[in-house]
């Protein structure tokens, strides 16, 4: 039938109009593209940023997410080792995880008792080589970077790392020298009845268990140590020394002003001292983010399996920044694309009006050898549709290129979540879905743009169009 | 331009004398409050298989009266009768099919469909009516041919002359053999010498064909190649000559 024939060749008729109208479908589209294969790109560099940090899964004793994390050692999974074996040797899990490691949260007060200096902390303890291998995890080939080498070895249990703010609030820059910490600006003397001054220093008893802990060679050390206080699980104080073998800045000035990393083994000695140690968790990094249900399914079922108390969080509800910066990013890309589908809608509805005027004398012609009102309709909802696919194609074809020349450039940027810059990407090739998405999407608006001209079109009085001039 | 299956006009093919019957047929247009009638109270037929020509001053309502027997307006009273149909109570969907099946139009600005070739405005009137692509391309060039435009197929209609145009137009309203065709004012934007080439063309085919042909001029120079003539003047039909064959 001539209708597609009709409709292609009448785009080409007014080619100025019709250039122009393509032109704004196609700019919307690649504007569309662009920001959503740019949001793509935030979405797996803040995942992949989440996901080297916490891993996709974590495992906790049923409660220790919402109650636990205020008394770390109280919620601690009894008998981690096997519960480290079961998940690590499960014929399901296994082709499915990349690391499976016990982590233990804890939160005290680190001090620098050399310089009277001390501050609430919170940290992790860990196993440094995997550790290092969660770093590894880059599904999507973003080059974001959640966690840098830790620097730490298995067998020491001495070290750990520190946030840059922790560093300077503990007076600590001029030994350590991370970036940006100046010395601290010197406090205008101020004479203190004797009794103040007496209690600004540190209580007996906390230097002395501090002293006890300190590595014989602590003196002849180029790291400078701080001292770690928390209450063990029995309520009693205990207090470890901690060698800064590397300072880290951390993305949230909350969290670079309190985190200590450290070695399992150091964080369970000061939660547990001499009883028996166990972890707050055990993180489940996988291979591929699409197996994060299936390896949760396949985890509680083993816990019921073998009557475990615990529970499963992914990396989404430990990270709830992650929901909020993709919410975000969506949240912009839908005003745009509302704002852009307004404008097409307006464009394609004055292009196809005109078009309906210019063509009175032609619509009435077409009534009169007996195309029915549904025919007229037709006809210029197909020239509608027409412009929608032929401007979104280009649009498509448009963006691929904009893409292409991001990615060859040597922009970089600092995303959400990071604490150094990356390359700056957008990801269209494996957005296929957003693609399709658009280009639909442009299509329907340029039909819904045409449905007011075809329908004024359809009910002209055939001898009042004929006799339009 | 339409895609589905034509519906049936209910009634018989005409068989009569005449291919149209009008009976004390009025259209009055509204102009604000103001009615102004353009047909008065006229009652004619058409006969079959002539050559007629209606025939009147501008204004006279002949591009009117052309339009109601065309079923493109309906008449304010009165009724005409196409085959044994009144085609005036038909709906919007039957009347289309109606004209599609049965009436061929050749206007005065030819109106040929922009974007498409000669060839193609010839067999448009086939598709509306679903012909077979094979039947559609041997009729529309012998269509073609019969205009004396066989070199002239794939030219669009800005790359024809108004003769031309006007030939493809006649084509096209003959390629799908209506019951009759209607042509108004067909020789108004062409040269005389055109002009009477256009209506020797029209009276051949319609003898080619045997097919019904009406007609309305202005120009009552054209009147002695019509067999009947039908002279209005304000709306009202004032003589009716028969004639010739």
């Amino acid at each position: 039938m001539p209708i597609l024939k009709i409709a292609f060749r009448n785009i080409f008729r007014n080619t100025r109009r019709s250039v122009t109208t393509l032109l704004t479908i196609a700019v919307g589209a690649t504007a569309v593209l662009v920001f959503g294969a740019y949001i793509t790109y935030i979405q797996y560099g803040v995942q992949t940023a989440s996901v080297q940090r916490t891993g996709h899964l974590q495992v906790f004793r049923n409660g220790y997410f919402n109650y636990g994390t205020g008394a770390p050692a109280e919620w601690g999974i009894d008998n981690y080792q096997q519960v480290l074996e079961l998940i690590r040797d499960d014929a399901t899990l296994k082709p499915l995880t990349a690391v499976v490691t016990p982590i233990q949260s804890l939160g005290g007060i680190a001090g620098n008792f050399e310089n009277n200096t001390s501050k609430t902390f919170f940290g992790t303890g860990f196993v440094p080589s995997e550790r290092d291998r969660m770093k590894q995890w880059n599904e999507y080939g973003t080059g974001s970077q959640g966690l840098k080498r830790s620097g730490l070895k298995d067998n020491d249990l001495t070290q750990g790392i520190t946030g840059a703010g922790l560093v300077r609030i503990l007076g600590l820059c001029d030994r350590l020298h991370p970036e940006d910490c100046p010395a601290a600006p010197k406090l205008v003397a101020e004479t203190l009845p004797p009794s103040i001054s007496a209690a600004s220093a540190p209580p007996p008893d906390l230097s002395e268990l501090a002293s006890r802990d300190k590595p014989p060679d602590d003196r002849q050390s180029q790291q400078p140590t701080i001292d770690l206080l928390a209450a063990t699980a029995g309520g009693a104080p205990n207090v470890v020394t901690l060698r800064i073998a590397r300072v880290e800045v951390q993305t949230l000035k909350e969290l670079d002003d309190n985190y200590v990393g450290m070695n399992l083994g150091l964080a369970q000695n000061l939660i547990y001292g001499r009883g028996q140690h166990k972890v707050s968790g055990i993180v489940v990094q996988l291979n591929l983010t699409e197996d994060l249900e299936r390896a949760r399914a396949r985890l509680l079922a083993l816990f019921k399996e073998h009557g475990l108390d615990l529970e499963v969080r992914d990396f989404t509800e430990l990270n709830p920044q992650y929901n909020q910066i993709i919410g975000l990013f969506r949240a912009i890309f839908s005003f745009i694309s509302t704002i852009i589908a307004i404008v097409v809608l307006f464009t394609v509805t004055n292009a196809m009006g005109m078009s309906v005027v210019e063509r009175t004398g032609e619509i009435g012609t077409s009534r009169a050898m007996g195309v029915r009102r549904q025919g007229i309709r037709k006809q210029f909802l197909t020239e509608g549709s027409l412009i929608g696919i032929v401007g979104a194609t280009i649009g498509v074809a448009l963006a691929y290129a904009v893409a292409y020349a991001i990615n060859q450039s040597s922009l970089s940027w600092n995303p959400p979540g990071q604490a150094s810059r990356i390359p700056l990407r957008v990801y269209l090739i494996g957005a296929e879905w957003l693609i399709v998405l658009t280009w639909i999407g442009l299509l329907v608006v340029s039909a819904l743009a045409a449905l007011v001209p075809a329908n004024r079109a359809a009910r002209m009085a055939v001898v009042d169009a004929l006799r339009h001039v | 331009m339409k895609t589905q299956a034509l519906a049936q006009v209910p009634g018989p093919k005409p068989t009569e004398a005449a291919v149209v019957h009008l009976s004390n047929v009025v259209k009055t247009y509204k102009a604000g409050d103001v009615e102004v009638p353009a047909i008065k109270g006229i009652s004619f037929d058409i006969p079959r298989q002539r050559f007629s020509m209606i025939v009147g001053p501008s204004g006279s309502g002949k591009t009117t009266l052309l339009n109601l027997i065309g079923c493109i307006d309906k008449p304010t009273q009165g009724a005409i009768v196409v085959g044994g149909q009144d085609v005036g109570t038909l709906k919007d969907n039957a009347v289309s099919d109606f004209r599609a099946q049965r009436v061929g139009f050749i206007f005065q600005n030819f109106s040929l469909i922009p974007v498409l070739s000669a060839w193609e405005n010839i067999e448009y009137p086939l598709m509306l009516l679903g012909v077979p692509a094979r039947e559609r391309r041997e009729r529309t060039n012998r269509m073609l041919q019969a205009v004396g435009l066989a070199n002239q197929g794939k030219q669009r209609p800005n790359q024809l002359s108004g003769g031309q145009k006007q030939r493809v137009a006649i084509a096209r309203a003959l390629v799908k053999g209506p019951d009759f065709v209607l042509a108004d004012e067909p020789t108004a934007n062409l040269d005389s010498q055109t002009g009477a080439s256009i209506i020797d063309l029209m009276r051949r085919m319609q003898e080619e064909y045997s097919t019904t042909f009406v007609f309305s001029t202005h120009d009552p120079h054209l009147m002695s190649h019509a067999d009947e003539t039908f002279t209005i003047r304000d709306g009202e039909l004032v003589d009716h000559v028969s004639g010739g064959s």
